[in-house]
């Protein structure tokens, strides 16, 4: 590669109390690159790429940026090397507008420097989105933009510091393919411009595509460095975790009771959900798959009595079951696993204890409202075991652990409750590919054990390889339900577009 | 031709105004109570809406809380609260009432002491929010019975008498620069105008909304959070400041146990001017509607001749209903753009 050298990291080292994160890394950016770090959950990227913005310090090592050895103490300071970064979890002023969000610090001011210059600041803005061919209006207020359109005042931000180094942390983990697409645009008119990027993503088939080098971390270690046309997936995936993950697998042809455990009959809700029906069988996994807003967390917040339906019957075992909110599914043995963990299913700020027993309190005290503490420590440690958590302990608070591990957690909180039922909405959202490997073998685990899942995920391959049964939706209809051996990635999309009539005008 | 056309801008204004209203819907509906509870008062006894009674009574009395709740509404918008104020007004006062008898100061020297004193003693409140990291609400807790202390200590639990000496501090508040208009609504109408342009045009207002956003990524945007939240707190302290010179020059004294109470009036003030506790959002002429809205309630149910018990009662219901009013209007938003 004949272009310079814009940023070179050598045996950096960074210790958090009892982890040692980062261990002797080394890494290296040049002009015009897209490089990538790809890594496990914990394999340091987010701690690399926090040292190289000013958010932590590195305890040992070297940064030279553009041949100049350098420190970057705080945010500020990155800013002005010119080094910005755009953060997973979206880092952005709901209130404010897009134009107000992009300058944040930087407000064009009258001279003075009291007033804000508001006039130039749009004009500013406009010119930015311009440049970077996004359709975004300055004025709007970024709270009521789709997250799709906020990542991209997140990327215009960052465009806007001109610096040259950009670190793209997930940035399209929200993002829909054709959203995708325009910021691989961008990304390829930022590496003409000759700046840099450090590209993170957990979606791997992004790789082949945008960068054009691949580091690999693993355990806070250094294990590579790819050329991206030289290498694959498979073999960044067996880089990663150590070893061969196959790619494409089939559930084993396990035989499921024609027992129905639960049936679904016409639901259908004030926006979306119109008349779905189906049911689900003892034992067996039912993936849910779709395009982005096709209803499928909504169905199931639906069934979970989270949001009201309009219309439609929920039989469980053979009875009708009236739920009317969340507690009533649960009373009846229905589970919910979010796919927002830290949002809707976990207490990050608590033990693994408190969580795994958090839906059965009633149990695990007495009648005098006193928590039985040992007969709840004793489940939290079974549930460990069972699941595998990698844990210290069962008085582990579930913010130290990886994003996998607390997967296991809110597993282990449904099956204490005893739950015959269990719906998972995307299970493996932002897990790392071997921890996701463990929660497939769970997953099945627990369905030859006897439990009925319904799974929606927006991962075909994960939806192939784990269900019996594969069930379409599109735009709030079922639009099939097809068999995993008559299944591929081109019938499930087909039937995912299927729009209906009186709806392909709109969209 | 001419026909479509102008019904396509008709009903593209259309869409703006409902835009608009959409945006504003918590002072417009915040008005629109105000307009009600006015025309209410004045229907069951038209004495009410006498100049008389609007200026020197509703008017007058909504002075010390409305610039009190200016200053909140820049701590509200910033995810933060004051519950000092109330007290910190007493010490200001005493201070200045202390210092203008002892050092014979004229009254201009005496408006501009207090609101430096206010000003410092809010920026306090920053500092320990910011340098000691305490919550606002702890922080502010504490300041407030600090406050409250002092105000007895310094002035030996008595009241302090402005005498004839200091020539003009009663016109401070009651004086007329325009005729028929007590100067202490004048103040209260200028530091208005004044705290929105702050809010709206400037640097310091642009940041009020951005930590009140969103903190942690104004701060990774480099923008010196800590400095402006002092400066955010001093701001509301000057505008206490201010309040206690008012509050001085109409009872003619500095009172020393009285501002106990004033904080949560002034905060109710905001709220229901629609500024959100969550921080983010709000603005000052609802903040002023808000005040207006509760002297013009309880000078109404004080002419009804409404037990003063009952009016406790009446205020704590408005409280409710306009924070609940406007819970199921945040809903609707939401479920539109969901």
């Amino acid at each position: 590669m004949a272009s310079s050298q814009l940023l070179a990291l050598s045996g950096v080292s960074k210790e958090f109390p009892g982890v040692k994160a980062l261990n002797n890394v080394s890494f290296d950016l040049n002009e015009g690159e897209v490089h990538a770090i790809v890594g496990e959950n914990g394999a340091g990227k987010s701690t690399l790429m926090k040292i190289l913005s000013g958010i932590y310090k590195k305890d040992s090592g070297e940064i030279i940026y553009r041949g100049k050895s350098v420190s970057i103490p705080n945010p500020f300071e990155a800013q002005k090397l010119g080094i910005s970064i755009i953060h997973q979890e979206l880092n952005l002023m709901p209130h404010l507008s897009v134009a107000e969000n992009i300058f944040i610090g930087r407000e064009d001011r009258f001279p003075g420097g009291v007033f804000l210059n508001n006039k130039k600041l749009v004009q500013a803005a406009v010119d930015l989105l311009k440049e970077l061919e996004l359709n975004l209006n300055p004025n709007d207020i970024v709270g009521e933009l789709t997250i799709a359109k906020q990542q991209m005042v997140e990327i215009a931000k960052a465009v806007s510091y001109r610096g040259s180094v950009i670190i793209m942390d997930e940035p399209t983990s929200s993002l829909t393919p054709a959203e995708t697409d325009a910021l691989f645009k961008i990304i390829r008119t930022l590496k003409a411009a000759g700046k840099g990027v450090v590209y993170i993503s957990h979606r791997l088939e992004e790789l082949e595509k945008i960068t054009d080098r691949i580091t690999v971390l693993r355990d806070g270690e250094y294990v590579k460095t790819l050329n991206t046309s030289d290498t694959d997936i498979p073999e960044v995936i067996s880089l990663m975790v150590g070893r061969k993950v196959a790619q494409d697998q089939r559930p084993e042809n396990r035989t499921i009771g024609s027992d129905i455990v639960l049936s679904v009959e016409n639901l259908s809700d004030r926006h979306l959900l119109r008349d779905i029906s189906f049911e689900l069988r003892k034992g067996e996994i039912l993936g849910f798959a779709g395009l982005m807003g096709a209803g499928r967390t909504e169905l199931a917040r639906a069934i979970m009595g989270a949001d009201p339906k309009t219309e439609g019957r929920i039989i469980l075992h053979g009875n009708e079951v009236k739920i009317k909110q969340p507690s009533d599914a649960v009373a009846a043995g229905i589970g919910y696993l979010s796919e927002d963990r830290k949002r809707f299913g976990l207490l990050l700020g608590q033990d693994i204890t408190f969580n795994v027993i958090l839906s059965s309190i009633p149990r695990f005290s007495n009648k005098f409202g006193f928590l039985k503490v040992k007969s709840a420590a004793g489940i939290a440690r079974e549930s460990i075991a069972q699941l595998r958590v990698r844990t210290p302990s069962e008085r582990q608070f579930l913010k130290n652990l990886s994003g996998g591990n607390q997967q296991k957690v809110v597993i282990a909180k449904w099956l204490t409750r005893d739950c015959d039922v269990l719906i998972f909405d995307e299970p493996t959202r932002g897990i790392d590919v071997g921890a996701k490997d463990e929660i497939y073998r769970l997953l099945t685990k627990l369905a030859e054990e006897g439990k009925s899942i319904i799974m929606i995920s927006s991962e075909l391959p994960e939806v192939l390889r784990l269900s019996d049964r594969i069930a379409v939706m599109c735009d709030g209809r079922l639009t099939g339900i097809i068999d995993n051996k008559d299944a591929n990635q081109n019938v499930i999309m087909e039937l995912a577009t299927k729009f209906s009539e009186d709806f392909t005008t709109v969209n | 031709m001419s026909d479509v056309a102008n019904k396509a801008t008709k009903s593209e204004e259309a869409g703006k105004f409902k835009a608009f209203v959409k945006r504003e819907i918590g002072r417009v509906t915040a008005l629109a109570s105000l307009v009600v509870i006015f025309t209410f008062f004045t229907i069951m006894r038209p004495v009410f809406a006498s100049w008389a009674n609007v200026s020197g009574g509703i008017l007058m009395s909504t002075t010390v809380i409305g610039l009190m709740a200016i200053g909140v509404t820049f701590v509200i918008i910033t995810g933060g609260i004051d519950l000092s104020v109330g007290t910190s007004m007493a010490l200001v006062a005493v201070i200045v009432g202390k210092t203008v008898m002892a050092a014979n100061l004229n009254v201009w020297s005496g408006i501009l002491f207090g609101m430096v004193v206010g000003s410092l003693l809010g920026a306090i409140n920053g500092i320990l929010i910011t340098v000691l990291k305490l919550p606002p609400f702890i922080a502010t807790l504490a300041t407030m019975k600090g406050a409250q202390g002092l105000a007895l200590i310094i002035s030996d639990l008595k009241p302090i008498l402005f005498t004839t000496d200091v020539k003009g501090w009663d016109s401070i508040a009651q004086g007329n620069i325009i005729p028929n208009l007590p100067n202490a609504v004048l103040i209260l109408l200028v530091a208005a105008v004044i705290a929105s342009i702050i809010l709206n045009k400037t640097v310091l207002g642009r940041y009020t909304f951005a930590i009140g956003s969103n903190t942690e990524a104004t701060k990774l945007s480099g923008v010196k959070v800590n400095r402006w939240l002092i400066a955010v707190y001093a701001l509301c302290g000057f505008f206490v400041g201010l309040a206690a010179v008012v509050m001085t020059s109409r009872l003619g004294s500095a009172q020393p146990d009285l501002g106990l109470g004033y904080e949560l009036e002034a905060i109710a003030a905001v709220i229901i001017g629609g500024t959100s506790l969550l921080g983010g959002k709000g603005t000052i002429s609802g903040t002023i509607i808000g005040a207006l809205i509760m002297s013009v309630l309880i000078n109404g149910l004080r002419i009804l001749e409404l037990q003063q018990e009952w009016q406790y009662v009446v205020v704590g219901a408005v409280i409710l209903l306009a924070v609940y009013g406007d819970n199921v209007r945040r809903r609707r938003a939401g479920e539109t753009t969901n």
